[in-house]
C-alpha cells in the first residue's frame, strides 16, 4: 500500500507539477491538483506504464482522486 | 525541409496517393509503416522502394475499421520503430449510387473505412503522440467533402465528417503539441478516378480552372510539409489542393 501511494505520488508530482505535500488520499485531481482532462487521461497512461497493467476507459472514468488510483492499484494487485 | 529521423505510418498506402505519399515522405528521411488491406503485393512494392532510399519500411496488414488490428497496427509500428512521429489517414474507399438507390451496407461500409477509421487510426496513435509530445496526424478527405457531389451521399458524409474531427481533433491535442490537419484532394488521378466514365471526366475538367487532373505528388509534398516542423504553427485546416475547383 505505501509502495503504491510513492509510486503514484512520485508520477502526479511530475506531471502535473504539484508539490508532494499537496498529493493526499483525498486530493481531487482535477479539484484540488489542477488537472485538465487530458492531464487525467495521460495519469492514467502512466499508471498503466508504471504498474504494468491496462485499466479500461469505464474503469479510468471512475478515478478522480489520488485515492481512487491507489484503491484501484491495488485492487488489481 | 527534412523528415530525417520521424517515423511515420500511412494508411492505404499500396496505391494511389496513399502509395505516394508513403514514398515522398521517406524521400525526405522518414521511416514509413506501409499499411494496406488487401494489395499485399503493391504494399511490398512500396516497400521496396522505400527500402532502396536507404530508409526503413515495412508493409503492415489491417482494416482500419476494426479497433483491434489498428491498435495492433500501431504497436507493431511503435516496437519496430520505437516511436511514432505522423499518421496519414488515407485509407478510403468508394461505394457510390444515388441516394434513393443506396443500400444501407454501402452507406456503412463507406463510413465505417473512411470516418471510423480516421477515427480508430487517431485514437489508437495519440498515446504515444501524447508521450513524445509531438505529433503530426494528417487527414485525407476531398474537395467533395465541401462541396458535395451526387451520388456520392456515403463518401461525402465521411470526408465532410473528417474534416469536423479533424478541427475537433486539433483543438484537444494542441496543448501536447500535436497538429491535426486535412487535405482536400480534388481529381487526382488514381485507380479510384480512373474507374470514371470518360463523359464524367470530361465534365468534370470543365470546372477545373488549371484544365487538368491532379497528380498523387501534388497531395504527397504537402503532406511532407505538413509533418515537418516548419508546418509547426499549422493546425485545424484543411488544405485544398484541387487545380481550382473550389475556391
Amino acid at each position: 500500500m505505501a509502495e503504491v501511494l510513492e509510486r503514484v505520488t512520485k508520477i502526479i508530482v511530475d506531471r502535473l507539477g504539484v508539490d508532494e505535500s499537496q498529493v493526499k488520499l483525498e486530493a481531487s485531481f482535477k479539484d484540488d491538483l489542477g488537472a485538465d482532462s487530458l492531464d487525467v487521461v495521460e495519469l492514467v497512461m502512466e499508471l498503466e506504464d508504471e504498474f504494468d497493467m491496462e485499466i479500461s476507459d469505464d474503469d479510468a472514468e471512475k478515478i478522480g482522486t489520488v485515492g481512487d488510483a491507489v484503491n484501484y492499484i491495488n485492487s488489481k494487485q | 525541409m527534412t523528415l530525417e529521423g520521424k517515423v511515420a505510418l500511412v494508411t492505404g498506402a499500396s496505391r494511389g496517393i496513399g502509395r505516394e505519399i508513403a514514398l515522398e515522405l521517406a524521400r525526405h528521411g522518414a521511416n514509413v509503416a506501409v499499411n494496406y488491406a488487401g494489395s499485399e503485393g503493391k504494399a511490398n512494392e512500396v516497400v521496396d522502394e522505400i527500402k532502396a532510399m536507404g530508409k526503413e519500411a515495412f508493409a503492415i496488414k489491417c482494416d482500419v475499421s476494426n479497433s483491434e488490428e489498428v491498435a495492433e497496427m500501431v504497436k507493431e509500428t511503435v516496437d519496430r520503430f520505437g516511436k511514432l512521429d505522423i499518421l496519414v489517414n488515407n485509407a478510403g474507399i468508394t461505394k457510390d449510387n444515388l441516394l434513393m438507390r443506396m443500400k444501407e451496407e454501402e452507406w456503412d461500409d463507406v463510413i465505417n473505412i473512411n470516418l471510423k477509421g480516421v477515427f480508430l487510426c487517431t485514437k489508437a496513435v495519440t498515446r504515444q503522440m501524447m508521450k513524445q509530445r509531438v505529433g503530426r496526424i494528417i487527414n485525407i478527405t476531398s474537395v467533395v467533402g465541401v462541396s458535395g457531389n451526387p451520388g456520392q451521399a456515403n463518401y461525402v458524409a465521411a470526408k465532410s465528417g473528417v474534416i469536423g474531427l479533424t478541427k475537433t481533433t486539433a483543438k484537444e491535442l494542441a496543448s501536447r503539441n500535436i497538429t491535426v490537419n486535412a487535405i482536400a484532394p480534388g481529381f487526382i488521378k488514381t485507380d479510384m478516378t480512373d474507374k470514371l466514365s470518360e463523359d464524367v471526366k470530361g465534365e468534370m475538367l470543365k470546372q477545373i480552372p488549371l484544365a487538368r487532373l491532379g497528380e498523387p505528388k501534388d497531395i504527397a509534398k504537402m503532406t511532407a510539409f505538413l509533418a515537418s516542423d516548419d508546418a509547426s504553427y499549422i493546425t485545424g485546416q484543411t488544405l485544398h489542393i484541387n487545380g481550382g475547383m473550389v475556391m
